[in-house]
């Protein structure tokens, strides 16, 4: 994150970012070439999948092409997917923004001698697989369950049950990236110098103020750093709608595993991947353009 | 600032009293701060300095006390609602604001109109008009420094506190920007309660210094009073240096004691002495004395105080010279004189005679010792020093 503290880059000296040394480039070389191998080049595998069509009388065979077609139809085809995708994705990015900001403020400015173990804690439940955690919040949100049964008694489900709707794909993916929330956020609140807080409120700010003016946006980064880590694997995620969700809310990462794995269409699920990485890769430019924050990227 | 002379008032620090568990960082401080004035409380780290400033500020809560402007009690009220501000020690500037914005922050709080020409006007003072669209860190530590007085002083506070705010300058700077913050403070006729362990600092600024000392204020005065004639060991110690010689009254002779230590007599002023024990230390600043060659005891004026001793160093430093002078009870005399003739000096070994004036000699209560209120580092080299010497001796 290059948008940092007034401290560090006074004292900062320039000479030894801008030295340029063979021995720079050498240290690139495993991480360029690891790249190069797992993702470019398979990038371009799948691209040329993306394009290809089908052979006659063949099912689950495919030849080089230069079908276009196949991303008309994976968008006509797949739409809702996508729509809901981003929106299940969105709105447990906010969640997990408002459920994490208090918890990393806290753990930044006022956990004490506890901050090391509430990180901790915060990474602990990561030790167990993700997909054991997901089977493990189908039985929190089970219909006979302890949350369910007190929220029926109360009338507040309209469809009586919170297992297989959206608003338990919405709760697992929250659960899940929360996490990937919190620890940026973290790390961004707590390298705000607190006597700047100090500063505004001998100023006149309201500690409401303080925080509007002040906290909030020196917490910037970590908010944007947070809502993409959260964001991005979200939305591209399937395990969450799989499990938690019907097949009304099935996202768009369902629909890729399905036409990999079961219909062995590997042209629309290749197409379909393409589409999704164009459209987070757009969001994410036009997220960070208004957040200010260029210099993350 | 607005052009209207503004009514300033005292600031009065009553019976003040901070504690963090068991440690007293602030005792019962009674304190009247004139308004208008340049107020130095200095002391070292620990004494309460800063608990004291940011208790003024609204950053601490006293644990009893009060402090008001005038008429009106503060000490109930929270930072943001008080008629003061504070230059910080590591300035705290806010980093994503640039200059401009950071000095209207209090403006804009306050929901003050014409902030631009305000703001403008401020940094024209403060000679930072053409950076105002700069972020904090591309600016110098000056600079910044600057920033940070400009964006407390265009709130026209009642009371500008500021909490060692040329700390982290380097010397030649920090001289240039004492200079400067006299002229502002003469400039906009605020109070100014600055908080320093450096007394030169609080001398070359401060119109009136307290000097303090575990929570407690030891002396307040103009900087020469406190200089000349300083009340305790603490004070002699602290502020400049101090020859300080432990003895005993044995006896008055028209206005002045005769004190009796190491074998010696001296003669202090009865109005310069302030301890009614017997017990008295008697001290001397070391500029106030003159080194003369063993055998030109006879050009000593009459009257005068008098140590005998062999010197074991000679510095120059241009303006002056310094001599370390070791008496026969083995304690080292620190004397400076003012290089008035060229090629007069003392050198190491010879046997002097040191000698000053009545008239510069101050008596202290002699139960807390000589060495209160000395640098510990200071006291810690004597100690290595005087184990060497007698090594020496030894082998």
């Amino acid at each position: 994150m290059a948008v940092v503290m007034p401290q560090a880059t006074t004292t900062k000296p320039a000479t030894v970012a801008q030295r340029k040394s063979s021995t720079g480039y050498l240290l690139l070389f495993p991480g360029i070439a690891w790249l190069g191998v797992f993702f470019a080049i398979p990038l371009v595998t799948l691209f040329a999948t993306s394009l290809q069509t089908p052979i006659e009388g063949k099912t689950g065979k495919y030849q080089p092409g230069f079908d276009v077609g196949n991303y008309a139809d994976a968008i006509s085809q797949y739409w809702p997917q996508f729509l809901r995708s981003f929106l299940y994705a969105g709105t447990a990015t906010v969640l997990a923004l408002v459920i994490a900001y208090p918890l990393a403020y806290f753990i930044a400015f006022r956990a004490g001698k506890w901050r090391s173990l509430m990180l901790v804690l915060v990474v602990a439940p990561s030790f167990a697989s993700f997909l054991l955690r997901t089977y493990a919040w189908k039985t929190i949100l089970a219909d006979d369950g302890p949350i369910t049964s007190t929220l029926n008694t109360l009338h507040l489900l309209p469809d009586g049950r919170l297992l297989n709707t959206w608003v338990a794909v919405v709760a697992g993916l929250t659960y899940n990236f929360l996490p990937f929330m919190i620890l940026p956020l973290y790390a961004a609140l707590e390298k705000i110098d607190p006597r700047l807080v100090e500063a505004a409120s001998d100023l006149y700010a309201s500690p409401a103020t303080a925080f509007r003016k002040i906290t909030w946006p020196l917490s910037m980064p970590g908010v944007v750093a947070g809502t993409l880590l959260t964001f991005i694997p979200a939305a591209g995620d399937y395990i969450n709608a799989s499990l938690l969700g019907s097949p009304k809310n099935r996202m768009i990462g369902n629909a890729i595993q399905n036409n990999f794995i079961e219909f062995r269409d590997y042209p629309m699920a290749s197409a379909l991947s393409f589409i999704l990485m164009a459209i987070i890769l757009v969001l994410v430019f036009t997220y960070i353009r208004r957040a200010g924050t260029e210099d993350l990227v | 600032m607005t052009d209207q002379p503004r009514q300033v008032e005292d600031l009065h620090l009553r019976n003040l009293t901070k504690k963090f568990g068991d440690y007293t960082a602030v005792d019962t401080l009674s304190l009247t701060i004139p308004a208008g004035s340049f107020f130095a409380l200095l002391g070292a780290s620990g004494c309460g300095k800063t608990t004291t400033l940011r208790m003024v500020a609204g950053l601490e809560d006293p644990t009893d006390g009060t402090i008001s402007i005038g008429d009106r009690d503060i000490t109930g009220t929270r930072a943001f609602e008080r008629p003061v501000n504070t230059v910080f020690q590591s300035y705290a500037l806010f980093p994503h604001l640039d200059i401009f914005e950071n000095v209207a922050f209090g403006l804009r709080r306050r929901k003050v109109k014409d902030v631009k020409p305000q703001v403008e006007r401020m940094l024209e003072l403060v000679e930072l008009g053409p950076l105002a669209r700069r972020k904090p860190a591309q600016l110098s530590g000056g600079q910044q420094q600057r920033v940070a007085v400009a964006r407390a002083l265009i709130n026209q506070p009642d009371v500008l506190l500021l909490d060692e705010p040329l700390g982290a300058l380097d010397l030649k700077l920090r001289r240039q920007m004492q200079i400067e913050l006299k002229r502002i403070q003469t400039e906009v006729g605020t109070t100014f309660v600055h908080v320093t362990h450096d007394q030169e600092e609080a001398m070359t600024m401060a119109d009136t210094v307290a000097v303090m000392n575990s929570g407690r204020i030891e002396q307040m005065g103009h900087p020469a009073d406190i200089y000349e004639l300083p009340r305790t060991v603490f004070v002699a110690n602290f502020l400049g240096q101090s020859n300080l010689f432990a003895g005993h009254k044995s006896g008055v002779t028209g206005d002045e004691y005769v004190v009796s230590a190491n074998g010696q007599t001296f003669a202090v002023p009865t109005a310069r002495c302030f301890t009614d024990g017997d017990s008295i230390i008697v001290g001397v600043r070391p500029e106030k004395m003159t080194v003369l060659d063993a055998i030109d005891i006879g050009k000593i004026p009459e009257h005068h105080n008098r140590v005998g001793g062999r010197v074991t160093d000679v510095s120059y430093m241009g303006v002056s010279t310094q001599y370390l002078v070791m008496t026969a009870w083995d304690q080292e005399i620190i004397v400076f004189e003012q290089n008035v003739v060229v090629g007069d000096r003392s050198a190491v070994g010879d046997d002097v005679l040191i000698h000053w004036s009545p008239r510069h000699t101050f008596g202290l209560d002699g139960s807390a010792g000589t060495t209160v209120g000395v640098d510990p580092d200071v006291l810690e080299l004597e100690a290595v020093n005087q184990a060497l010497a007698s090594d020496d001796s030894a082998g």
